[in-house]
């Protein structure tokens, strides 16, 4: 990959439907209108970026390239210059990166971990973060939701969850920015980032093998798939895929969640008097805010929506754009706090099903409740100071709202 | 009434078990599996067609 290439990305779109750019961020920041734009005009967009990309926009063509496991593949999910290196069935990061029937094994090792019920008992210790962190925002009149409060809360759950200290918080946050968030930066940049967090995990790895626990990264250490144990590579993989996979898309459904509320007053009064509405208004938010795009690598040639999609090309598979595809949805544009059929697909379709989606669930509703419980009224303090992610996790990254009431 | 879940289509996005526990049991692994053999007890009928309404993957058939 040579540096024009690289600079290439930097080149703005004057074309949504044949020059696409996902990573720059007039993507993220109009997502919605360029989807709906696609829609009628192109809906699989195609870019020469990238090496060869695909942007299919309407729930069928989405759904239908998620169920194809023969003509796509998982090795990547992340799409960027550098072309992935074949790792196929397992992948680096398993299961999320796993085909099948590898991954049928890798993903049913952890399922447990996540179910409805184990996830409940996190709750209280949730919530208390939660509370602690908006004590710690103190008397102040502007709260930045998404920096002082959103960003926090996934990193806390997951450190617990793995048993690794909560201060790493930060260091975490660095690992998903060059996972997710660098990918049109310098290639050697990135590369020391990851090696920094194998550094990092190799480094807990070690002293957690010899003294085991209750957590999930002392369960991935003794765990074993077709009766061996896992590799050391399967269970670092796996464990920055837990860091990676759970934190800023987290952070990203709270914080649109937190910005909507911030810009439609009528709803945050609603959620304030009915808070037991709240479970179904983060179906909502979840439809209409997904934060997750995900992507596959043609394995074999295939043609989708008349669209000839060459064996290496990189798709794109934004659940976002899906759901808010008129053909499914009606009134798609619309945010309904109280929709009650909404087959939304923000956790993905298919075999790769979100495995943390009861979690992070339970995460936005106890930090949307604490919230507004202690903000029952607030607003968007400066619309020009709010900033948007960059890359397939899409979210607000800085979301000043002022208080305007306190209870 | 009737409601079956597909378990080649089932998921475990556990949207049909939040709006209606009554009708389904979750396992471990996140599948949902009717109860009752799937027979909707009377006054149940407007959970079970909205647990099927909400399926992302399609996954629940409700038979009258
Ligand atoms: C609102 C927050 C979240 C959203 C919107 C989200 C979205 C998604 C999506 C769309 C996929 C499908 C990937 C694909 O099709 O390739 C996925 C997979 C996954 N997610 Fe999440 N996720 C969230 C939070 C979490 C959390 C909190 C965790 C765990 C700590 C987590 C762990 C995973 C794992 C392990 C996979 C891989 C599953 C597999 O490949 O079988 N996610 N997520
Ligand atoms: S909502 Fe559908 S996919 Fe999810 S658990 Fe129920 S039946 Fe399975």
């Amino acid at each position: 990959m040579s540096r024009s290439e690289i600079r290439q990305s930097a080149e703005p779109v004057t074309d949504w439907a044949t020059d696409f750019d996902h990573a720059r961020s007039e993507y993220n920041e109009n997502a919605p209108e360029i989807w709906a734009q696609l829609r009628t005009e192109c809906p699989i967009a195609h870019t020469d970026r990238y090496g060869g990309a695909w942007l299919p926009v309407r729930h069928a063509d989405v759904s239908q390239i998620a169920y194809d496991t023969e003509h796509f593949t998982s090795e990547d999910v992340v799409v960027k210059w550098v072309r992935p290196e074949s790792s196929r069935p397992i992948g680096g990061a398993p299961p999320i990166t796993s085909d099948p029937p590898f991954h049928r094994e890798a993903r049913r090792l952890i399922l447990p971990a996540f179910s409805p019920e184990k996830v409940a008992a996190l709750e209280p210790e949730i919530r208390q973060f939660c509370r602690q962190l908006i004590e710690n925002i103190g008397n102040v009149d502007v709260v930045d939701a998404a920096d002082q409060y959103a960003k926090h809360i996934p990193a806390a759950v997951i450190a617990q969850m793995l048993d690794l200290p909560v201060e790493d918080g930060d260091k975490f946050r660095d690992f998903v920015h060059t996972a997710l968030e660098s990918i049109s930066e310098d290639q050697e940049v990135r590369q020391l980032g990851f090696q920094k967090l194998d550094e990092y995990l190799d480094l807990r790895i070690t002293e957690r093998s010899q003294n085991l626990g209750e957590d999930l990264l002392s369960f991935l250490l003794q765990a074993k798939i077709y009766d061996r144990q896992l590799s050391p590579e399967h269970v670092r993989g796996t464990v920055a895929l837990l860091l990676i996979a759970g934190i800023d898309t987290t952070w990203s459904a709270i914080g649109a969640s937190l910005l909507h509320l911030a810009t439609h007053p009528k709803d945050l009064a609603r959620l304030v008097a009915e808070p037991e509405l709240i479970p179904t208004a983060i179906e909502e938010f979840l439809r209409a805010y997904a934060p997750v795009t995900m992507a596959r690598v043609v394995a074999k040639d295939v043609e989708i929506g008349g669209c000839p999609m060459k064996q290496g090309d990189w798709v794109l598979l934004p659940f976002p754009a899906a759901n808010r595809d008129p053909q499914v949805f009606e009134n798609a544009d619309e945010v309904i706090i109280d929709r009650e059929v909404n087959r939304h697909a923000a956790f993905g379709l298919g075999i790769h099903r979100c495995i943390g989606s009861n979690l992070a669930r339970l995460v936005m509703r106890v930090a949307i409740e604490e919230f507004i419980a202690k903000f029952p009224e607030f607003a968007v303090a400066d619309s020009t100071q709010v900033t948007w992610s960059v890359g397939q996790v899409r979210g607000p990254r800085r979301l000043p709202v002022r208080v305007i009431r306190r209870a | 009434m009737l409601l079956r879940i597909n378990q080649e289509k089932c998921q475990g996005h556990n949207r049909c078990h939040a709006i209606a526990p009554e009708l389904v049991n979750i396992d471990d692994y996140g599948n949902a599996h009717e109860r009752e053999d799937g027979v909707v007890p009377p006054g149940l009928e407007v959970k079970a067609r909205l647990a099927a309404a909400n399926c992302p993957e399609f996954a629940i058939d409700i038979t009258e």
